[in-house]
């Protein structure tokens, strides 16, 4: 591999796809796509593709795992092995095990669990196609699933990453931006109470960066977020539409 | 206290509803105190209800949770030496316990349950107690109560369950009188079929998906009543023609 | 059918009253097969990938290559490994961990029906860098997203798909040192015509094509056969305890002929799709 430093800004003051500073990357979701599931998210988000199934609540096996004061929550994060640029084996890395319990962790959060003694709440979450940010697209994309499964919760997670590219605070930093960056900051939020559930970085930023990073997250989350209502409601309103036109057929 | 959403309007989960005080908390919603005023928020997707001051979400979305007296359409999954397993979906299994199966006394050392109900038996039982900290337990006794042996099994979100049956059974009734087939209903979101002909059975199944996928909508029985009368005037009309 | 890992006694009888009666429960001829949707080319960071939807199953495939050394025994030749993972996405019956007995069997039949059929040339001096020392390796994953029956179908047709859309590196090689680089350019991998499946199931005495979940999970037996573009029969393999006699085994092979036709065309339309395709479009 050719290892010379490379800029990530245009000449212009653009990035590598064109993007403003403070631009996202196209962003589509859908709900409800899987049949056997209880509840399901298909989401893009650049390249990104994200698949979620959630089952439950349902009994827990084993048995001993089961708590008698709430339900519990088993998030399993994985990459396709052709999702990544050089083939992942199929088993599990670490860095899966780590990303799985951190989501974990937000998605306990927004949960009334202990209305499922006993239980279990599943959630699989599988990168079909990886392009920088899926931590973030993963908790999207869950929150969505765990509504469409119409699990109890009090609120939807929302992600976005900001980072340090050439030297200036971006917003939802692409594969190479997140690689080849000088900083990254993934951020979930729980929007209507402004609650961080995920905070990581790595990298070099200033305290003044950080505080500037959380800002920008703000705003992009603000306008993720509405995307996904949109999404949960778009089920119910492509039916009304439907309905719509039939009923001016007949007049 | 300060609405912020109309009747009938689809909400998502977290989305607050109303403001204020004197608010009470209905289905499907969650209260929470922000700076001494209380919120009523949705815990689930659904369509909000107003009813003075009482708020609530009836969801769109969601498991099966047990209700005494509930009929429901089990499975059963293990039998034990006095009692089975009873698969209801969602997140507990139900208990049968043999004296609420058979009247008379029953011997389990001479006797084994899977004589009378085995693993992958379908039954129409009733719940007779349920409180969250225990399994539900389930009874056969009881008019109709029993092990169901024919027909086309189908499963629908439980939710629906209620728009499926309708106002004092109206769109159930609707279904069976226009089919002229027999529908049991489980609050589960188990449902048994039984028709004559496969195309009338057919016919009740894409009509019940059909009230699933509208169960949010208005004017939900008179448009049932118009696709079936459409459906089943082609249904005639083509078997005339293959005669 | 969720939560559902038994067939039901009712489910069962249903089912062979049905069939006795010559009905299936989606209206079906015996013969026929549910509808059939390939999008190609649907996985920018895969070098080959194709999503299936097969009824309501819905399957993807996609192809990585990377070069490594071959075996001893074939210095000349590439190499080519399929994998399948019944992901717990796809059914509440299938459980995360490392792949099954279930799993492994039907990655082995697709394997076969394409390494069999010689379809991609292992020994074509495209997948050759430098003999007995550098060789392209491709790996064929395949991932189950929702199973709705007949996975072993539905998996041989996307991952033949992912092949057809697989582009390989141009390379540079430094004569000296035998150092290799990629080059940005890519050609198709080479490939002579196509494979696909054709799975049967055998209820009470009755044989049926392309079983959906229930059907799937109520037969006594399975037969699936391979079959190329020019006929040939590469792989077979017979399932589960029942049993099925030789004019059954002929039946099925006749039909089977017939049936790959229209496969062998999904394959070609699908073949070397230009752009990236949006999986969003996808109709689940």
């Amino acid at each position: 591999m050719n290892k010379e430093k490379r800029s990530l800004l245009l000449e212009d003051g653009r990035r590598l796809d064109g993007r403003e500073l403070h631009e996202l990357r196209p962003i589509t979701m859908r709900t409800g796509v899987l049949d056997r599931a209880d509840g399901s998210c298909y989401l893009t988000w650049g390249n990104n593709k994200i698949i979620c199934a959630i089952y439950g609540p349902r009994e827990l096996h084993p048995k001993h795992l089961a708590r008698p004061d709430k339900a519990i929550v088993r998030v399993e994060y994985r990459l396709a092995t052709f999702s990544v640029d050089e083939r992942k084996s199929p088993a599990p890395r670490r860095r899966e095990y780590e990303l799985s319990k951190i989501l974990a962790e937000s998605i306990n959060k927004i949960l009334f669990l202990e209305k499922f003694p006993n239980g279990t709440i599943d959630v699989f979450i599988t990168v079909l196609d990886a392009d920088g940010g899926t931590r973030c697209a993963a908790l999207t994309a869950a929150s969505l699933g765990l509504a469409d499964a119409g699990i109890p919760m009090n609120g939807i997670l929302t992600g976005c990453a900001v980072g340090k590219v050439d030297g200036k605070m971006v917003v939802d930093l692409s594969d190479i931006e997140d690689k080849e960056g000088e900083g990254d900051m993934p951020i979930v939020m729980i929007h209507n109470t402004g609650e961080l559930t995920l905070l990581q970085s790595d990298g070099k930023l200033t305290v003044e960066e950080v505080k500037e990073g959380l800002k920008l997250a703000e705003t992009a989350i603000g306008k993720i977020y509405q995307m996904q209502r949109k999404a949960l409601l778009a089920k119910y309103s492509q039916i009304e539409d439907q309905l719509d036109e039939i009923d001016d057929e007949e007049e | 206290m300060t609405l912020l959403v109309t009747r009938n309007q689809i909400v998502v989960p977290g989305e607050v509803l109303a403001r204020g005080s004197g608010l009470k908390a209905g289905g499907g919603v969650y209260r929470k105190t922000i700076n001494h005023e209380v919120e009523i928020c949705a815990s689930m997707i659904g369509l909000a209800q107003v009813r003075k001051n009482r708020i609530g979400v009836v969801p769109l979305e969601g498991c099966y949770i047990p209700l005494e007296g509930d009929i429901i359409i089990g499975l059963i999954t293990r039998v034990g030496v006095t009692s089975w397993n009873v698969d209801i979906r969602g997140p507990y299994v139900g208990t049968l316990k043999v004296g609420n199966v058979i009247d008379r006394d029953f011997d389990s050392l001479r006797e084994s349950l899977d004589r009378i109900l085995q693993v992958g038996d379908i039954i129409k039982a009733q719940i007779t107690y349920f409180d969250r900290t225990r399994d539900p337990v389930l009874t056969l006794q009881g008019r109709g109560l029993r092990k169901i042996n024919i027909g086309r099994l189908i499963e629908v979100d439980p939710v629906k369950i209620p728009r499926i049956i309708g106002k004092k059974g109206s769109m159930i009734q609707l279904l069976k009188n226009m089919t002229n087939t027999q529908i049991i209903v489980g609050q589960n979101g188990r449902i048994v079929i039984i028709a004559t002909d496969i195309r009338i059975e057919n016919l009740v199944e894409r009509s019940i998906r059909k009230i699933e996928a509208e169960a949010h909508t208005s004017g939900l029985t008179d448009r049932i009543r118009e696709f079936l009368e459409k459906e089943k005037k082609q249904l005639f009309k083509r078997s005339e023609e293959d005669e | 059918m969720r939560s559902n890992e038994i067939i039901s006694s009712l489910e069962r009888k249903y089912l062979s009253d049905l069939i006795a009666k010559g009905n299936r429960m989606d209206g079906r001829g015996f013969w026929e097969s549910r509808p059939i949707q390939i999008i190609p080319n649907v996985v920018k960071k895969a070098e080959g990938s194709a999503m299936v939807k097969w009824g309501d199953t819905v399957v993807l495939a996609g192809v990585k290559i990377q070069l490594g050394s071959p075996f001893p025994d074939t210095p000349n030749d590439g190499v080519i490994t399929v994998n399948l993972e019944l992901s717990p996405i796809s059914s509440p019956s299938h459980e995360s961990g490392p792949p099954g007995p279930e799993a492994i069997e039907m990655a082995r039949i697709v394997d076969r029906g394409i390494r069999e059929s010689q379809i991609i040339p292992m020994d074509d001096p495209k997948l050759c860098v430098i003999p007995g020392k550098s060789v392209w390796i491709l790996f064929v994953d395949i991932y189950i997203l929702d199973d709705g029956g007949n996975l072993i179908d539905a998996s041989a047709l996307a991952a033949m798909a992912a092949l057809a859309n697989t582009r390989l590196n141009l390379l540079s090689i430094d004569e000296e040192t035998e150092e290799v680089s990629l080059l940005e350019e890519t050609e198709a991998l080479p490939r002579n015509g196509s494979v696909a499946s054709c799975t049967f199931a055998k209820i009470n005495d009755t044989i049926i094509y392309d079983p959906n979940l229930i059907e799937d999970r109520g037969k006594s037996a399975r037969f699936s056969v391979a079959v190329t573009n020019e006929g040939l029969v590469s792989s077979m393999q017979k399932g589960e305890s029942g049993t099925f006699f030789e004019e059954e085994i002929l039946t099925m092979l006749e039909k089977a002929s017939e049936r790959t036709k229209e496969l062998h065309n999904l394959i070609e339309q699908s073949s070397q799709a230009p752009e990236l395709q949006e999986m969003f479009r996808f109709d689940f």
